[in-house]
């Protein structure tokens, strides 16, 4: 049971802010899920939490159930990078038993059952004999995920481990590494680009943008409830679309090129003047669902399917942005469209980015 | 551009039992956009290799336009590739990259110059023209590794092969996008190998799906979704893939671990019966907290959230469903929900293949 | 109490410890030692005068030492401009098996290696006898052609085989390095070169070339600093005659300090020699650093 405590942690590198005054909490137990853009800071947080990088100032402390701090750091860490990382010259076997037979901890037997069980738990089974080299991309993070499981570490960091799949090779992955951390004692950190993981694993999120933490929640709050428009974005998949509108006396919305809009309820309180606009991509729909809905002309760019969706990158004057519909769609470029969405579903940020209002949580009704 | 026809085409590599290939034919139109779609070892890179010339098949015929090429080397074959990791001439630049496929054909100076000038600025290019191709980010690599193939006018068929990998997820789309503006310019034959079913579907107008040396599937992309031949589509396609469960077939109706469903007027027509496959795609199943005609109790065992959705797996006597649900909807664990299959979107199986 | 405070801890100096003492030993205090003996004269062991540049300018007058350094320069350039492009076609003839190494090129690398596995004495002894009219194979089928070959008494001769020894001592490490760097270039690149049709020689101008930069410059450098430093071998063959016509620098100098015992001219052209090694190695290190940077 180790909880790791970062207070004002900042890390500089060449002048360049890689993290900045970052203070986050992880409680013993718990599975954090770190999401960003590339470049947010995600991988450098995590090789400072590791010890590989020391912090420019703050600090990161792993303490006990009893605040009593875990000495030496290193060995109630594991990681597994987004690179396959194994050693080459090893089997499988070898690479999954590398940290036991490290601390020289277990007895031929005993290694060797948890080696197969940590195997077999990763559907490594048949695979033992063989090298990394001879494996598939998703068999070789396999085989780094089973090595950082047997070490039974009390701090798991998982740096984007899925992001070198394919998304059929994702599903199954993500499942394992749910059922793997979920029931230890573990505190489990897991960076990621991708807000669905962040919302799949359930548990805390934080939100890092270009080296500073900007939320950190329950994964749905922080979905529903976006700080700021960085916060939306990140948390969206596609990102989220933001117009720059304009409010008359929260009775009307103007918005993009030609279309004004009644004033939502939830967007009522509106001040008169500039505010801008947000609606997530899966809230435009390709026909009306009831009278509410108020539709946007708009000009195709691409239809690009996404599992079984199919995400529209539309255009209105010199306005992008993004749609997404169910199912397979075929649709040829510069087709005319028009797309429907319900004023309920707007979300409201002042000119600073701050979030003004967010429509009520469809989740819980 | 050529009409590309492969009659008999298979191919072993050296050292290896089991073909990598087996005996296929493939007819690819004149202007169209194709992809070639299957895991890693399906055969779809080897599949290339004979359209290319980079590798001789063991039998078989490679026709461009009804010529026989299969004897002929890559030199001579007139077909465009772009790799999988961006092959730019580091040292030239981006002008005499692109120059480079014209010049070794010996090409007449302005028509080079014309032809480069006129791609670079389809594939926006044109500020670049000077700048040495090593500094190039990979998606602009790419871009210029695709400008080499669409450079000449004689090409028969640009073959991409897993063009994107090396891309920046957030520039993929703009990629994509280029390659479909392209293709609505200058209409080349263009063949797509890839494994990320995403691509596939977003770039080709029609798809072959392969898998084990074969191909299970052509058809558009909305027909690959809809209407899978194999079970092996119906669950590669789509994410989450579609239900596949056993069932009883019973002439108009369905049964399911006991449960029945009707079927459509189609499917009853077809008058099967006895042990078969039923599928049905997530997002077209029905969970309901009321009862409604030919719907039935499941019981709910997991509910993912993704946001914008959940999936709900439930148990209909042993059989588990993933169900797609939207808004409004929060199924706790444990309790029953009344699931429906929609009659007209079941799909059947037996041994794997579509019944039709 | 922090963990973390600080990963980079104190211990980690004691890792380099041995390192810095090893490169004292090695490389300081020689190279200080022989500092202190070019600004002094040492008439006996106890008796030391201050001379200040002394040394060094007489060095830098002598005669002997120009034509020394004239010879040692043409010797490096001669040598260079045969290994490296020779090196390099025999590193493109050698087999590539696409995907992997065939027995074949095994065999060849081994062959080819063959002589960078011979002491150097040894290979000067083995040229010295191959070289003889009367019982070398090399020496008796020139003299056999009718050539009036003797690198005893022809300082022509005795130049051409200084230099074809050097050529057949270390041409393999160039092929080496070469082969090395042909077969890090992807399968991918030729196979875009066949799809846009280019010669072979523009897959080696456009392809290998510039791929092979990187392994060409180092090739260029330890050449050049071997050959510069050479000692052994001609030492061995010739024993830099006739007359000086194959005294190298290196030669020239141990003449100097063993040969006549004059200690602070020997120190002083020590580190005038020494001189011209650095800025090349600087330079080409500027080069190949820049290189990789862009």
């Amino acid at each position: 049971m180790t909880r790791v405590v970062i207070e004002g942690l900042s890390r500089t590198v060449d002048g360049r802010m890689h993290l900045e005054e970052i203070d986050l909490c992880l409680e013993p137990g718990s599975f954090t899920v770190l999401l960003g853009a590339t470049n947010a800071g995600k991988t450098s947080l995590l090789r400072v939490i590791a010890g590989l990088d020391a912090p420019t100032s703050g600090s990161v402390r792993l303490e006990d159930a009893g605040g009593e701090p875990v000495v030496p750091p290193r060995d109630a860490l594991a990681m597994v990078y987004q690179e396959f990382v194994n050693y080459p010259s090893l089997t499988v076997f070898e690479n999954i038993a590398a940290p036991l037979r490290a601390r020289g901890q277990y007895k031929k037997d005993e290694l060797e059952r948890r080696v197969r069980a940590a195997a077999e738990r990763f559907e490594l089974d048949g695979l033992l004999e063989r090298l990394p080299a001879e494996l598939s991309g998703g068999q070789q993070q396999r085989t780094a995920l089973a090595r950082a499981m047997i070490k039974e570490a009390d701090v798991v960091l998982l740096d984007e481990p899925l992001a070198n799949l394919d998304y059929k090779l994702r599903e199954g992955l993500r499942n394992e590494i749910a059922a793997t951390f979920d029931r230890q004692s573990t505190t489990v950190v897991y960076a990621s680009t991708d807000p669905v993981e962040a919302l799949w694993f359930g548990h805390r999120t934080a939100v890092l943008h270009e080296g500073r933490l900007l939320q950190q929640g329950e994964a749905r709050a922080v979905y529903d409830a976006p700080a700021d428009e960085c916060v939306a974005r990140a948390v969206s998949d596609p990102p989220m679309n933001v117009w720059t509108a304009h409010s008359s006396e929260g009775d009307e919305l103007a918005v993009l090129a030609g279309l004004v809009l009644p004033c939502p309820t939830h967007l009522s309180g509106l001040s008169t003047g500039a505010v801008r606009l947000g609606l997530r991509a899966h809230r435009l729909r390709l026909e009306p669902r009831d009278v509410f809905d108020v539709s946007i002309p708009s000009e195709l760019e691409l239809a690009e399917v996404t599992g079984s969706e199919t995400t529209l990158h539309v255009r209105n004057g010199s306005t992008r942005f993004l749609g997404q519909v169910e199912g397979v769609h075929r649709i040829e470029r510069a087709t005319p469209l028009d797309l429907f969405f319900d004023p309920a579903d707007l979300f409201a940020f002042d000119a600073g980015g701050g979030l003004l209002a967010a429509p009520h949580s469809r989740g819980d009704d | 551009m050529a009409t590309i026809e492969l009659s008999g085409i298979c191919h072993r590599y050296p050292g290896t039992p089991d073909f990598a290939l087996q005996p296929t034919d493939v007819t690819c139109e004149d202007g169209q956009t194709y992809a070639l779609l299957g895991p890693s070892g399906c055969g779809k890179t080897t599949l290339l290799g004979t359209i290319s010339g980079l590798l001789r098949p063991a039998a078989g015929r490679v026709l461009f336009d009804g010529r026989d090429v299969t004897q002929l080397e890559t030199r001579q074959r007139n077909v465009a590739q772009v790799f999988q990791f961006p092959v730019v001439y580091d040292t030239m630049s981006v002008y005499d990259n692109l120059a480079f496929p014209l010049r070794n054909r010996w090409l007449a100076p302005q028509d080079v110059d014309e032809r480069v000038r006129a791609i670079a600025v389809l594939l926006d290019l044109d500020t670049d023209l000077k700048r040495r191709a090593r500094g190039l980010p990979a998606d602009a690599k790419q871009r210029v590794a695709l400008g080499r193939g669409l450079v000449r006018e004689d090409v028969a068929a640009v073959l991409l092969d897993e063009p994107l990998t090396a891309v920046d997820p957030k520039t993929k789309w703009e990629l994509r996008s280029k390659l479909r503006e392209v293709h609505a310019e200058l209409a080349p034959t263009l063949i797509y190998v890839t494994h990320d079913q995403n691509e596939a579907l977003t770039v080709a107008d029609r798809v072959f799906v392969m898998n084990a040396g074969r191909i299970v599937q052509e058809g558009t992309p909305q027909e690959l979704f809809e209407h899978p031949a194999h079970t092996f589509v119906a669950r590669f396609i789509g994410s989450p893939g579609m239900n596949i469960v056993a069932c009883e077939l019973a002439g108009a109706s369905v049964r399911v671990a006991g449960r029945a469903f009707s079927l459509n007027e189609r499917a009853a027509a077809l008058g099967a019966r006895g042990s078969a496959e039923l599928g049905v795609r997530p997002e077209l199943a029905r969970l309901g907290e009321q009862a409604v005609p030919d719907s039935h109790a499941a019981r709910v065992v997991r509910v993912e959230d993704f946001g914008r959705h959940r999936i709900v797996t439930v148990d209909l006597g042993g059989e588990r469903f993933a169900v797609k649900v939207a808004d409004g909807l929060l199924p706790r664990e444990g309790t029953s929900l009344w699931l429906s299959l929609p009659a007209e979107h079941i799909r059947l199986f037996a041994n794997g293949e579509a019944l039709r | 109490m922090s963990p973390h405070a600080k990963p980079r801890n104190e211990r980690a100096w004691f890792l380099v410890l041995p390192v810095c003492v090893l490169v004292a030993f090695n490389a300081l205090i020689p190279l200080m030692t022989v500092v202190n003996y070019s600004v002094q004269d040492i008439v006996s062991p106890d008796q030391r005068v201050f001379v200040g540049w002394e040394w060094f300018k007489s060095v830098l007058r002598d005669p002997e030492l120009h034509a020394a350094f004239g010879r040692q320069v043409l010797f490096s350039v001669v040598v260079l401009a045969i290994e490296l492009p020779l090196g390099l076609s025999v590193a493109l003839c050698l087999p590539r098996g696409p995907g992997g190494s065939t027995w074949q090129a095994s065999l060849c690398t081994v062959l080819i290696a063959m002589p960078l596995l011979v002491p150097w004495n040894v290979v000067g002894t083995i040229w010295q006898v191959f070289a003889r009219t009367d019982i070398g194979l090399g020496g008796a089928v020139l003299t056999k052609l009718g050539v009036d070959y003797n690198y005893a008494l022809d300082p022509v001769h005795a130049w051409g085989t200084v230099v074809v020894m050097d050529v057949w001592h270390w041409t393999p490490l160039v092929v080496l390095l070469c082969y090395a760097g042909l077969r890090a270039i992807p399968e991918t690149y030729y196979g875009a070169a066949a799809v846009d049709g280019a010669s072979r020689w523009a897959v080696f101008r456009y392809i290998e070339l510039p791929r092979l930069s990187g392994v060409l410059t180092i090739g260029v450098l330890l050449r050049f600093m071997d050959s510069f430093v050479i000692y052994t071998e001609p030492f061995v063959l010739t024993g830099g005659g006739p007359g000086s016509s194959t005294t190298f620098l290196s030669q020239h100098l141990s003449t100097l300090a063993v040969g006549q015992f004059d200690l602070g001219r020997a120190s002083a052209f020590s580190l005038i020699y020494f001189l011209p090694i650095l800025i090349v190695c600087y330079v080409f290190y500027t080069l190949m650093t820049r290189e990789e940077r862009s």
